[in-house]
């Protein structure tokens, strides 16, 4: 009974991430520049990945496996953000500058006082 | 980032050294899960040399206190909620058609004083689908928002007063 509440509970997870990876994928043909494509790509990369690796823990159960897979996920979220800001910070240093609504310079003092420096 | 202020030379406690040895060593030993006289001395072998370029690259120097290493869970558990909660509104906005994006620059000084903290911190900023980090400079972070409901949400500095309560030194 466990069993298979486990089963469909994985299956879950592992169809959603998958739906994640194909907006990813829709979104970046459909986002119009670089930088915004970004976004949607940190979509596969953080929320896909974790929604297929718990749904691929609950699939090897409690073993060693389970670990391995978990730690595997834990070192992708760690490095996918680094290498993100890499393309991200590689395509300004190259002077490509976002196309942006407004780029607004904000002090910590213009905030709501939460603050101190 | 830019290291200015620190010289190249700077100590490292055999506490340090030994623990990471441990780290490094229980990980071999549980991802092969063979015991053999020869696998062992390779595993010696191999986190011995990840240890002298962990040193070289200067790995001790930004090393955590373990009291920050245990609050960590706390941070990871409040991320992941709001992972998924910006995750449905990004992809809300992909799938809708008229892609209601009003794409935004926000510049702020952070508070935080280690390197550490920063890197923490744009990591964790990027991390969660509708904002990415596109520059660091000293204190400085340079972030693109999708919207400006995520623009918004960010100014609140709600991520940067949780990675405060790591208390980094």
């Amino acid at each position: 009974m466990i069993n298979t509440v486990m089963d469909v509970l994985s299956w879950i997870l592992l169809c959603s991430g998958g739906v994640f990876v194909l907006i990813g994928g829709i979104g970046a043909l459909r986002l119009p520049n670089f930088y915004t494509r970004l976004h949607a790509a940190s979509l596969t990369e953080t929320m896909a990945t974790i929604l297929i690796f718990v749904g691929m823990i609950l699939q090897a159960g409690f073993s060693l496996e389970a670990l391995k897979l978990a730690v595997i996920m834990l070192f992708l979220l760690l490095t996918a953000p680094t290498a993100s800001y890499a393309l991200a910070n590689a395509a300004l240093q190259s002077g490509m500058r976002p196309k942006a609504e407004s780029a607004k310079v904000e002090s910590p003092n213009a905030q709501t006082g939460n603050s101190e420096s | 980032m830019k290291n200015k202020t620190e010289s190249p030379k700077y100590t490292i406690t055999v506490w340090q050294l030994l623990g990471t040895f441990l780290v490094l060593m229980t990980t071999w030993l549980l991802w092969s899960g063979l015991y053999k006289p020869l696998l062992i001395s390779l595993g010696v072998f191999s986190c011995s040399l990840s240890l002298w370029l962990a040193q070289r690259t200067g790995f001790f120097r930004h090393a955590l206190p373990i009291r920050s290493l245990l609050r960590l869970p706390a941070l990871w558990w409040w991320l992941l909620i709001e992972v998924i909660k910006s995750s449905i509104e990004v992809a809300r906005i992909i799938l809708s058609p008229s892609l209601p994006i009003q794409p935004e620059l926000v510049e702020f000084t952070t508070t935080e004083k280690t390197n550490s903290g920063k890197v923490i911190l744009g990591n964790s900023i990027t991390l969660s689908p509708g904002t990415v980090t596109i520059d660091v400079d000293e204190d400085r972070l340079l972030v693109h928002c999708l919207t400006s409901n995520t623009a918004n949400e960010l100014r609140s500095r709600e991520v940067e007063r949780r990675i405060e309560k790591l208390e980094i030194e």
